[in-house]
């Protein structure tokens, strides 16, 4: 009996310095990932001579309206310009992306034709092609029909979004019974219309999910706005951001830490809101850059 | 009313594919296809002559391969091997933390509290803007002023600020910190609903048995997470392949700091002097060819085992009772 109790306690005693350990770890790993961001956040309202004399401080400085006077009074990084364009662009996609994906993985889920499986495959065949492999026929091909500084260049490639189309159909396979189809059919109702007021209310969670990948995605996109986009007025916010890399904000540490907080802040807020979604997204579909 | 089940619905399927399917011929195929075409053509300037097979259709390929005069590799091998360094020293601790880290959160006996608050912390940097992440690290490891300068040197560490951003060691260093610290939290959240599906009784099982921690993780958690973990390798692969934003932005995209990815190669060739839209066509062939093949290790490594076994019994069944019919 004896024996056995300090076995016992010997466990739990165990046990508590497992679990110290792992919060000391967790803890360590929660600071890396929050510190830059702080570092950020904070000096955005710091003077450059502050940042100068000292470039941590979790103290906020006061100089945040004059960073923001400097940050306008030069031209070229246009946060407003940037959010426009991205908006536009990222909200298209997002529209497009999660109603066609929607319909296509419907087409495979729901009716059986001849090239279906192999269509099924060509999609799981070019979900993992990144946009450097077909940047170059892209680009020359938008350059000879006049195309490149068009948004639509950015927007319509967005309605053929294989992993989209293969998260659905997984989500379909789960949640959809052909009955509910059967019976909207025996009512009379067409098959698009069938579609749109039966199936896709069904499948709003999936498409939450993916909406939200589908937009930030899109809004962190930057190699292929780079390279269609010449003209400043439709540069997105990426793109934007780079321009903080250039010369005339090398010694205006200030600015630089308010134009990246412009475009990260947007992000976390999203993110403080949604991240319940966004966690339970990456654990469904795993979805990887 | 029996009628209607005899309604062909099949071209339904198609009609709804058609958006999807056009999309891919115009956005996808088609660019391939010409990019294809262009490696083997004289399409090079700032305005290109009209389209022209070359003398000989391969030069842009061999050109790619040729040492360089130095006896050096060439340049575009050299982005290969940059980007490879860049994907493996970032994966190994990306994949090892988020082991460890989903093995502690699923652990059954040691409930870890504010999990939810751990994972949406450790998830955050992905979804940053890669673009700011790098100009952020840019500005923190700043010469001869910058915040990690600054703790560094309060901190007695370094006597005087070091000048990160100008040593392939360091430049390098950094990147792979960065994209480990962008994507450990992703990889996680992935192996955590892995480990999640599996059957709770094979642990208790195990427990019964007397075993412990690490025998449970080496002999239960490791082989059931696997083919999540080879898909994770996989598509962490691809995405690696074309690593763009970060070292271009953090470093430039320099080949002397060893920062020069494919895709920046690959972008660098055709956008600055003396715009090789012909040669960087070719290195987007190569870069095609090494995906098609992890892609095709994808496809393997995720097929369902016992689905083709049953496929493949159905069809053979199929066949007998198709010869068997004939026979009669």
């Amino acid at each position: 009996m004896a024996s056995n109790q300090v076995a016992l306690h010997s466990k739990t005693k165990s046990d508590i310095a497992f679990k110290t350990t792992i919060y000391i770890v967790c803890t360590i790993l929660a600071i890396l990932s929050l510190f830059p961001f702080v570092v950020m956040l904070v000096n955005a309202t710091r003077s450059t001579a502050q940042i100068q004399a000292h470039a941590v401080s979790l103290i906020p400085g006061s100089s945040l309206s004059k960073n923001i006077k400097i940050l306008s009074t030069k031209k070229t990084f246009q946060p407003l310009v940037g959010m426009k364009n991205s908006l536009i662009i990222s909200a298209s996609t997002t529209i497009l992306t999660v109603y066609f994906a929607s319909l296509t993985a419907y087409a495979i889920f729901a009716y059986d034709w001849k090239l279906k499986k192999a269509f099924f495959g060509l999609i799981m065949g070019i979900m993992m092609l990144p946009g450097t492999v077909t940047m170059i026929g892209f680009y020359r091909a938008c350059y000879q029909f006049h195309l490149t500084d068009n948004k639509l260049m950015l927007i319509l490639p967005a309605i053929a979004a294989p992993m989209t189309v293969f998260f659905m159909k997984q989500y379909l396979e789960g949640a959809l019974s052909m009955d509910i189809v059967e019976s909207a059919r025996i009512d009379g109702a067409g098959e698009f219309r069938t579609f749109n007021s039966i199936v896709l209310p069904i499948m709003k969670p999936a498409m939450a999910t993916q909406a939200i990948f589908a937009f930030v995605g899109s809004w962190n996109n930057y190699f292929m706005p780079r390279i269609l986009m010449n003209k400043q007025k439709n540069y997105t916010m990426p793109i934007m951001v780079a321009l903080l890399n250039g010369d005339i904000y090398k010694t205006e540490f200030g600015c630089i830490y308010l134009g990246l907080s412009m475009t990260a802040l947007p992000l976390i807020i999203i993110y403080l809101f949604l991240s319940k979604y966004i966690v339970s997204g990456v654990a469904l579909g795993s979805v990887k850059g | 009313m029996k009628r209607r089940k005899l309604v062909n619905y099949s071209k339904y399927g198609y009609l709804f594919a058609i958006p999807f399917i056009l999309a891919f011929l115009i956005f996808t195929l088609y660019p391939i296809c010409y990019t294809i075409l262009i490696a083997f053509t004289n399409q090079e300037g700032v305005i290109p002559p009209k389209i022209k097979l070359l003398k000989d259709p391969l030069s842009c390929f061999k050109y790619l391969f040729k040492k360089r005069n130095s006896g050096k590799i060439s340049y575009f091998l050299d982005s290969l091997i940059a980007t490879a360094k860049i994907w493996i020293v970032n994966f190994i601790p990306q994949l090892g933390l988020a082991l460890l880290l989903s093995a502690w959160f699923t652990d059954n006996r040691v409930k870890v509290k504010a999990q939810g608050f751990y994972k949406v912390v450790f998830y955050l940097p992905n979804i940053i803007t890669a673009a700011t992440v790098a100009i952020l690290f840019r500005t923190l490891f700043g010469y001869p002023i910058g915040p990690v300068n600054d703790i560094l040197t309060s901190l007695k560490i370094l006597k005087t600020p070091y000048y990160f951003l100008n040593k392939p060691k360091s430049t390098r260093a950094i990147i792979e910190f960065i994209q480990c610290w962008q994507w450990y939290g992703s990889t996680m959240i992935t192996l955590i609903a892995a480990v999640i599906g599996i059957n709770p009784e094979i642990f208790e099982a195990a427990e019964i048995d007397g075993a412990n921690r690490w025998r449970k993780f080496w002999n239960i958690t490791l082989p059931s997470v696997r083919p999540i973990m080879l898909f994770t390798l996989v598509t962490s692969m691809i995405g690696g392949l074309s690593m763009f934003d970060i070292p271009l932005l953090f470093a430039e995209g320099r080949q002397d700091l060893g920062a020069q990815t494919v895709a920046i190669y690959i972008y660098n060739t055709s956008f600055k002097q003396p715009y090789k839209y012909n040669r960087s066509a070719a290195a987007s062939i190569v870069l095609f060819l090494i995906i098609i093949a992890l892609s095709v290790a994808l496809f393997y490594v995720m097929r369902d085992k016992d689905a083709a076994k049953l496929e493949k019994m159905r069809k053979a069944e199929l066949k007998r009772a198709k010869a068997l019919g004939r026979g009669v």
